[in-house]
């Protein structure tokens, strides 16, 4: 079985994949109508910024989560209008379905009612979170 | 798949950190006895990595002999600001790695060459896009999992 062609097969792909994975991640993704469930500071457990709220996703098996986190909270320590919140994946399996969360860390982006206008998968940089937060008016 | 049913409370209270060089090392570690064992099939290097997985799953990442040469040969070159992490997360990369390459192992021993093929390909894939895009496999497929497997 001494054949390279398997060999050759799978970096190809994997190369593939992996440029994809590495500029897709921490990129906010717009939602093409705000029209999601409304999340309350009840159901996210922690209150609503009068502008936008930020709301993580993480699993235990995730290495970027420590890094998104600390990220995000130095960042809402600066901004008055901002909130963050940091929801544990497995605990929340209901609103994991719901909001059709997929990985970990997956950030949402709430408006002032609370409901999503768009979402980053994977370590946002400071620049792309500014970017989101912009977006929300 | 023992690391599935472990809840999340009770990991939280033993957090070991460990620098985050060694995984991806091993990560380098591990795609180029993959590779090799793609192209020749060859069930001692096969079993070796079998060995390899376990322990990492079993006892962890930095047990594992290619954690041992990292740590003596690899990490005195490098900076000493070592950039730390969870060991949880590649923890779980080695389970799964070791289930493929249990299955690559059975292909063998038992002469289905596709079962080996197909196995090592998808092991070496995370194996290499962790190396080479630090991707992290927990955080793409343990939520789908534990979505699927728990009500």
């Amino acid at each position: 079985m001494n054949s390279l062609i398997p060999l050759a097969a799978v970096l190809v792909l994997a190369i593939a994949f992996g440029i994809w994975y590495r500029r897709s991640r921490g990129e906010f993704r717009r939602k093409r109508t705000a029209n999601g469930p409304k999340l309350t500071a009840e159901i996210i457990g922690a209150t609503l910024g009068s502008r936008a709220t930020m709301v993580q996703f993480s699993s235990a098996f995730c290495s970027p989560c420590r890094a998104t986190k600390a990220l995000l909270e130095d960042m809402v320590g600066k901004m008055s209008d901002v909130r963050y919140a940091h929801i544990d994946a497995e605990s929340h399996l209901e609103l994991v379905r719901k909001l059709d969360i997929r990985s970990t860390p997956t950030t949402l982006f709430l408006n002032s009612a609370g409901v999503e206008v768009g979402r980053a998968m994977g370590t946002p940089k400071r620049s792309q979170v500014i970017d989101a937060i912009n977006a929300i008016h | 798949m023992e690391v599935l049913n472990q809840s999340s409370e009770q990991s939280q209270k033993k957090i070991k950190l460990i620098d985050a060089r060694g995984p991806r090392f091993s990560a380098a570690l591990t795609t180029l006895v993959l590779a090799t064992a793609l192209v020749t099939h060859s069930t001692i290097l096969i079993s070796i990595q079998v060995v390899v997985f376990a322990i990492g799953a079993f006892v962890g990442p930095a047990a594992t002999p290619y954690a041992f040469i990292f740590k003596k040969f690899v990490k005195p070159l490098l900076s000493k600001s070592a950039p730390t992490e969870d060991s949880r997360p590649p923890q779980f990369a080695q389970s799964i790695g070791l289930i493929f390459a249990v299955i690559a192992l059975a292909g063998a021993l038992f002469s289905v060459p596709a079962l080996v093929t197909i196995s090592l390909s998808l092991a070496l894939a995370a194996a290499f896009l962790n190396a080479a895009f630090n991707f992290c496999l927990g955080c793409e497929i343990y939520l789908i999992l534990v979505r699927a497997f728990k009500k």
